[in-house]
């Protein structure tokens, strides 16, 4: 069934990674298979981040094929020699497990290409690119990937999250969420539901050049958003395009640099309960993952069907 | 239990020769003793006194822990209860086949208080999915908002939201009121088959859809029928059963009920009864 959690801090920064991490420890008996962060982060805005992975988690109830880790390193030395061809300079490298990558890099390019390019290596696949996004996911559930990724003292304005059961695709991290709003900086994207027809629009998307990374139904919305932002649609246009656009029950966030969007379809079928204040909005599949960051007596609401809100920071 | 054989005062069906067997059971006795005061109550069931108050604070314990302890303290004749911090849990209070005074002071999760028979339970907070699922008698009344499929299946009883309610309110209901402060999402009185709904605010789309039978009552705008779904003109009772049980829930005081908009069954969608099983297949 899955579960979702969001927050928005408007005109400050907090600890927002310990603070999504309490959100989806709360929501794991809503998906033990993986866990997702996209953090807005405190960056300085010059350079680009980009997460990558050039594998997959074989342990912890993974459905991918075991491989020698050798096959990292040379995965790796090829995304170097690319991003040398391509002319990105690479300020600053962590390698955070054996697969997973964060670097910091300049780079004035098309981002698209950029992208093609990267993910034309095997195996390999760029989780985020953006300036104040940093979007970690893995196998386990929030406290064990947060304590993987070194996530709980990330302070940020916003950040929404992930912790996912699967039921349409495999137990990896390529299915799990958030995903990316590939090609675009800083836009990603968390769902909750079953879409329909994911197949006829990936194929009519896949020919318009968007790229799925998965199989995975939810990243069809991630690749909708981006395709009609791509056209000049405001987010928020795109969103309330979804809601006929996409056939099926769902509720999903989506976060860029400086906003926060939640929409939800018109069945209302899946759940979302939310708290807004003037300096804060908080969101979740259930409350306990609101009460688990405010704990004393508050207003909370369910949004409606075919309701669609955005916040700014 | 009375001693039929000796009871002074035979029932028709006695003297034709029925009923001539001495119940001595056990749970005959407490289901059907018709010299109690209150004529029916659980096998098990513990004797309360509502003077009798305490609090729990379920902070740190889980829902079953919870659930537990409620029913400890009512075995020790605690009529009223008082639960702090329950922080939006899931499935407190649920079960409950007495008579109790229950205030929750603070939010529920998803199956509140479901399959309750009796209590009178307050929540000064807001309720998850599924509150009072499955309710058979007694009053709830939440101060707050409500998340979506409001008293699912209630069979009896007064269920009361103050505030907004989500989608699915009274889904498959079979009896009791369903009363609601604001408005009120899709599929409102989804498969209903008895009893009432007050929605005193705006619903979404597709009212009333497939309700077999009961009454909706709408005080705001509509977003539209569901199928089979029909207005109906308002009558008198109408009007004055409306003012009456929303002084019972504590609202509207200067809420004009003759205004309201009454929805019923439009019960074409029952000549599925009638049909052949060829004939069906058609009219799907």
């Amino acid at each position: 069934m899955c579960g979702i959690a969001g927050l928005i801090h408007r005109g400050k920064s907090s600890n927002v990674g310990s603070e999504l991490q309490l959100m989806l420890q709360a929501l794991k008996h809503r998906g033990p298979d993986s866990t997702g962060y996209a953090l807005y982060a405190e960056n300085d805005g010059k350079n680009f981040i980009m997460r990558f992975k050039v594998g997959e988690n074989v342990g912890e109830g993974s459905t991918s094929v075991n491989e020698d880790a050798s096959v990292y390193d040379k995965r790796k030395k090829l995304v170097d020699n690319m991003l040398s061809e391509l002319g990105a300079k690479v300020i600053k490298e962590d390698q955070l497990t054996p697969y997973s990558f964060r670097y910091e890099m300049q780079f004035n390019d098309d981002l698209m290409e950029f992208s093609k390019k990267i993910e034309s290596i095997e195996s390999v696949e760029i989780l985020s690119i953006g300036k104040s996004l940093e979007l970690i996911k893995d196998l386990g559930d929030a406290a064990t990937v947060s304590e993987r990724y070194g996530l709980g003292d990330v302070k940020g304005t916003h950040a929404i999250g992930h912790a996912r059961m699967a039921t349409e695709s495999g137990v990896d991290i390529k299915s799990a969420h958030p995903f990316w709003g590939y090609p675009f900086s800083d836009v990603s994207v968390v769902h909750n539901g079953q879409l329909t027809n994911y197949w006829n629009n990936r194929r009519v998307l896949e020919n318009k050049g968007m790229r799925f990374m998965s199989e995975c139904d939810s990243e069809l919305i991630a690749v909708y958003l981006a395709e009609k932002m791509r056209n000049g649609a405001t987010l928020e246009e795109g969103m309330k395009d979804s809601l006929t656009g996409l056939d099926g029950v769902f509720t999903y966030f989506v976060a860029t640099k400086d906003s926060l969007g939640m929409a939800k379809d018109t069945m209302a079928a899946k759940p979302l309960v939310l708290y807004e204040s003037d300096d804060l909005v908080a969101m979740g599949s259930e409350e306990i993952a609101i009460r688990s960051i405010l704990p004393q007596e508050i207003d909370t609401y369910d949004p409606f069907d075919g309701e669609v809100k955005v916040w700014q920071i | 239990m009375a001693n039929l054989k000796t009871a002074e005062k035979k029932t028709k069906a006695q003297s034709m020769g029925l009923h001539t067997e001495v119940l001595t059971g056990k749970t005959q006795q407490k289901f059907f003793n018709p010299d109690e005061e209150e004529n029916f109550f659980y096998w098990g069931a513990y004797d309360v006194d509502f003077n009798k108050r305490t609090d729990l604070d379920v902070k740190d314990m889980d829902c079953k822990e919870a659930n537990r302890r409620i029913d400890e303290l009512m075995s020790q004749g605690y009529g009223t209860i008082v639960i702090k911090n329950p922080q939006g849990k899931h499935s407190l209070g649920v079960g409950i086949l007495n008579k109790l005074n229950l205030i929750f002071e603070g939010s529920l999760g998803y199956f509140g208080v479901g399959s309750i028979d009796g209590p009178m339970v307050r929540v000064n907070g807001r309720v998850g999915w599924s509150c009072a699922e499955n309710m058979m008698a007694g009053k709830v009344v939440i101060e707050k908002n409500a998340g979506s499929c409001f008293g699912a299946a209630i069979r009896g009883g007064d269920l009361i939201c103050k505030g907004s309610v989500g989608a699915r309110t009274g889904i498959d209901q079979k009896g009791g009121t369903i009363i609601v402060g604001g408005d009120a999402g899709a599929f409102t009185g989804f498969m209903m088959q008895r009893g009432r709904i007050i929605i005193m605010g705006d619903v979404g789309i597709n009212l009333g859809d497939s309700m077999y039978d009961g009454t909706i009552y709408v005080g705001g705008k509509i977003g539209s029928y569901g199928s089979d779904a029909i207005e109906s003109p308002m009558t008198k009772s109408d009007i004055d059963w409306l003012k009456r049980k929303l002084k019972v829930a504590e609202l509207g005081e200067n809420f004009d009920v003759s205004k309201m908009t009454k929805v019923v069954a439009g019960k074409k969608l029952w000549n599925y009864d009638a049909l052949e099983p060829t004939e069906k297949k058609g009219a799907i």
